[in-house]
This record gives structure tokens, C-alpha cells and sequence, in this order.
């Protein structure tokens, strides 16, 4: 390793370090410099205080809400890759879902949240988990049908040209070429995972989630608690983005070297 | 699996026709009365301007197209039974190596759908990659090679299993000339070592009349085969590329295309 290498990237991680304090320091002090009321909003200090008198409430509610959301990402994701692969494979199957699909996008699913709170009851995390699967759906569906697709047309005819059967086509070929778009699919997936998750909560459900927390702290005017959930949300939202990134890196080893080394 | 039947010629045409879009207002002839036939252990090359067909011809006798009208038969059986038994191997100008494996792993690829077993494939994988000496890049991914490292492991794969018959698309197109030059002599060297077939697509004259014990000259649209021309060169060094008869032979080949240029609109 060259020592022009080795500070590139000490630079990229020092850079946001050194931002990220800058920027703390900043908030902090224009807060007590202009008596900032707590309502509009809190000091970095006091969000650190609260987020450790809060510890438990916020734990409980990481694994609530991080639960619902990793459970909606995993579920939609699998549900998506399966229609992904019916629909590459039979054409009738995707002429029916793909204009469905299409048209679900341009509905905010997150709406339907109190729906499913009457379908299957606002005490049944099941309700809100459904929302996050709904919305994981689409990105995956139509990014790995594409993958699935979108195949180089000269290893079709490698294949064809050695007797390759179908499956064996789709083994060989279409599924690792679907890989990176899956692994891209699932990084937008993730944060509309997470996102969704807190949202669907806002329309209910059971105590002690995120968006629980974030509601009841602000309509009670602890805006450091509520702050304090929103740092527990961004926490499991780029936990679920690093565990994406963890598995694209074990996922495709020929994608590795290619940005690091 | 049908057997080998030792007297056919690796090749016959027939009566070839193929047209795209055949009966539609916007069909095409791009091949009209081909006959030709192919020996064992010949080189043929096929040359001729864009649009002349060659590559259309290759995929018929491929199957992968079918023709229109005539037959195509490789071995003496019908292509499509050819192609099932896994007679031929082919190589396209661009190499097609998949991302996601190893040079290893790609060069392995056929031998995997013959169902050959693990440790015989390994051991001629291993052969394959001296034979195109990059015996230090099994492990590496096809991004990691050069245009022309990557050829040389696409030529690897279409030989692995020793096809009877070798179909090259343009395979050293996107060469540069002197890449280009030692890819010949590599394949000329495999091809003498294996004792097979080459059908070669190619837009090089030179290249041609280098490689080939045969060129045929086609002309576009529709096409056709205008002319053969037999070459007899003797053995191939890179003298010959400098030598008298090397030159008469490129000025024959060059000649017949442009009467092929002049007749076509």
C-alpha cells in the first residue's frame, strides 16, 4: 500500500469526522448563543443527555421498529426476487404484474398504514410490517426483473451454442447478472425500509416503537427525547445500510476490487 | 447423443436461404443460394464487406438461426442435433467472458454443461490456461485482464472440451495489430496441436489469407459467395507475412472484393 493511498483514505474518513463536529459545534452553539427554546429546537447536549436517560425506551424501541423493518425488507425482498424470477421467465405472469406494479408506485403506500391497522387489527405488528414489505416490493421487483432480463446477448448465445437448458441459463446467467441489481435495489430498499416503518407508526400500534416514542416525547414537549428516538431510527437505518453493503461485499467478489485496490 | 459419422464433411450447406422478417414489408435477404462445404481440418475464412452475411452464415451453421429455406448439416447430422451434442464451440469478437467467475471458472464453463466432474475440469482448466499462457490468472476476474487476456481466455473456453469444430465470430475485431498478430500464430499453433475445424468470420484481408487454407469472398445484400480462393502458403512463420506469395495471395482476395464493391449498389 502507497502512502498516497493510505492518506486517501484516512481522508475519507477523517473528512465527515471532522464536518460531523464542526457541525455539532455549530448547532450547540447557536442554540445557547441565541437562548434557543427547547421546542424548535434541542442542543446536541441535551439529545445526548436524553438519549441516555432514555436508554431503554430507546433500545426497546430499536428492536420494535428495526424488527419490523429488517422483517419487512427480508419478507418483501424474497417475495420481489420470486415474482421477479416468474415474471423473466413467464411472459403472461409479468404482462399482468409489471402494469400493476407500475401503477403501485405512484401510491403512497405509507397511507395505507391505518387500512391495515383495520385489517389485521393496530396491536398486530403484522400491520405495520405488511407496509414495509409493500414498499420494499417495487424497487426490488422491477430492478431484478431488469437484471434478470437485461442479459448480454452474446452469452445467451454462448450458452445456446453449448445446449445450454433453460434453467441452466438462468442459473449461469440471468441470476448473477440480477445480483448487482438486487444488491442495488436493496440499498434504496433498506432506508425505505426503516423510513416506513417509523411512518407506519405514526398511525398507531403498540408502545413502545420508535414512532411511539417520537409522537407521545413531542406532544408532550420533550423534543430531546424525540430527537434522541430520531438518533435511534438513523442508527438502525444505517445499520440496515452497512449490513446490505456487508453482503454485497460477500455476495460478488468479482465487484470488490474494483473501488478499493 | 448421435456418433460422429468419420466420411461427412464438417460443413454442408445446402441451398441456403435465410430472410429476416420473411412476408413482412421490411424483410431481409441476408443470405440467398449458399453452398458450401467444409472439409475436416480445413481453415476457412469468410470474408466480405458489412452486411454480406458472413455472421448470419456462421449462426446458421451454429444454429442459432435457422435458415429459411435449404439445410445445414455439421458432421453429417442437422445442425440442431450438432448443436445438442455439442460438436462445435464458438468465440465472438466480443470476448463474452462472464464477470461474475473467475478466468478459471469461464474457462471451465462448457466442460460444467458437458457435466464433466470437478477435478476434470480443474485439471483442464489447468492445460487450457498454458495453452494461452496465463497460468498466473486462473483466480483473477476478466476486469482485471487486458482486451487482449480476455480474448485469449474466451479462445481458452470455446476450445476446453476440443471441439471437432471451431466458429469464430470477428474474434480478434477489438484487437489492437500487434495483439492481433500473435493471437493469429496462438491460434494457428492450437489449431495445428488440436487437428480441427475453423470456420473464422473476419473484415482482414491479411488476417485471412494468414490463417486460411481456404477464403471465401461473399458479397452483400443479398448474400452470396462470390468467390473461393484456395491458399497454399505452406507452413505459417511471420516471414511469411513479408514473403512474395503472401502478397499475391492478399491482392487476389483484395481484387475479388472489389468486384464484390463494384456489383453491390
Amino acid at each position: 500500500m502507497t502512502g498516497s493511498r493510505f492518506s486517501d483514505r484516512a481522508a475519507t474518513i477523517l473528512v465527515p469526522l471532522v464536518f460531523g463536529a464542526v457541525f455539532l459545534g455549530v448547532w450547540e452553539w447557536l442554540v445557547r448563543a441565541f437562548d434557543n427554546k427547547q421546542f424548535l429546537l434541542p442542543s446536541p447536549s441535551s439529545i445526548y443527555t436524553a438519549v441516555g436517560d432514555n436508554w431503554g425506551r430507546i433500545w426497546n424501541g430499536v428492536e420494535v421498529t428495526g424488527g419490523n423493518a429488517v422483517y419487512g425488507l427480508v419478507v418483501g425482498s424474497i417475495l420481489a426476487v420470486f415474482a421477479s424470477l416468474i415474471a423473466s421467465r413467464w411472459g403472461w405472469f409479468s404482462d399482468i404484474v409489471t402494469p400493476i406494479a407500475s401503477g403501485m408506485v405512484a401510491v403512497p403506500i405509507v397511507s395505507l398504514a391505518p387500512v391495515f391497522n383495520i385489517w389485521f387489527g393496530s396491536t398486530d405488528p403484522f400491520s405495520r410490517r405488511l407496509v414495509v414489505i409493500v414498499v420494499v416490493f417495487f424497487p426490488v421487483f422491477f430492478n431484478v426483473t431488469k437484471g434478470l432480463t437485461q442479459v448480454d446477448a452474446v452469452h445467451v448465445e454462448l450458452m445456446r451454442s453449448q445446449a445450454a437448458s433453460q434453467w441452466s441459463v438462468i442459473r449461469r446467467v440471468r441470476i448473477p447478472n440480477a445480483l448487482p441489481f438486487l444488491m442495488s435495489a436493496l440499498r434504496l430498499a433498506s432506508s425505505l425500509a426503516i423510513i416506513s416503518a417509523i411512518v407506519a407508526e405514526y398511525f398507531g400500534g403498540t408502545q413502545g416503537s420508535l414512532g411511539q416514542l417520537i409522537t407521545q416525547s413531542a406532544g408532550l414537549s420533550r423534543y430531546d427525547t424525540a430527537w434522541a428516538a430520531v438518533l435511534g431510527a438513523s442508527a438502525v437505518g444505517i445499520a440496515m445500510f452497512v449490513a446490505v453493503a456487508a453482503l454485497e461485499w460477500v455476495a460478488m467478489p468479482w465487484r470488490r476490487e474494483r473501488t478499493g485496490a | 447423443m448421435t456418433s460422429i459419422d468419420p466420411s461427412a464433411p464438417a460443413v454442408e450447406l445446402v441451398g441456403v436461404d435465410k430472410v429476416f422478417n420473411e412476408g413482412s414489408a421490411n424483410a431481409v435477404d441476408a443470405l440467398q443460394g449458399i453452398d458450401l462445404t467444409v472439409r475436416r481440418g480445413e481453415f476457412v475464412s469468410l470474408i466480405g464487406p458489412s452486411g454480406c452475411g458472413k455472421s448470419t452464415l456462421l449462426r446458421v451453421v451454429a444454429d442459432l438461426l435457422p435458415p429459411s429455406r435449404g439445410t445445414a448439416s455439421v458432421f453429417g447430422k442437422p445442425a440442431p442435433q450438432a448443436r445438442l451434442d455439442q460438436d462445435h464451440a464458438m468465440a465472438f469478437q466480443k470476448a463474452g467472458l462472464f464477470d461474475w467467475r473467475t478466468v478459471r471458472a469461464n474457462i471451465e464453463l462448457p466442460l460444467e454443461l458437458k457435466g464433466w466432474s470437478k477435478a476434470d475440469r480443474r485439471a483442464r482448466s489447468e492445460e487450457m490456461l498454458q495453452l494461452v499462457k496465463l497460468e498466473e490468472f486462473g483466480s483473477h476476474y476478466p476486469f482485471q485482464l487486458s482486451g487482449g487476456m480476455q480474448q485469449r481466455v474466451a479462445i481458452a473456453r470455446c476450445l476446453t472440451f476440443e471441439p471437432k469444430l471451431l466458429l469464430m465470430d470477428e474474434p480478434f475485431g477489438a484487437l489492437d495489430e500487434m495483439t492481433r498478430e500473435h493471437m493469429q500464430a496462438e491460434l494457428l499453433r492450437i489449431y495445428e496441436e488440436l487437428d480441427t475445424t475453423v470456420i473464422f468470420v473476419t473484415h482482414s484481408i491479411a488476417e485471412a489469407v494468414y490463417l486460411s487454407s481456404r477464403v471465401v469472398v461473399m458479397s452483400p445484400r443479398p448474400g452470396r459467395i462470390h468467390s473461393t480462393i484456395d491458399i497454399d502458403l505452406g507452413e505459417r512463420t511471420d516471414a511469411i507475412r513479408n514473403d512474395a506469395s503472401f502478397f499475391e495471395k492478399t491482392n487476389e482476395v483484395r481484387n475479388a472484393l472489389r468486384s464484390v464493391e463494384q456489383v453491390a449498389p
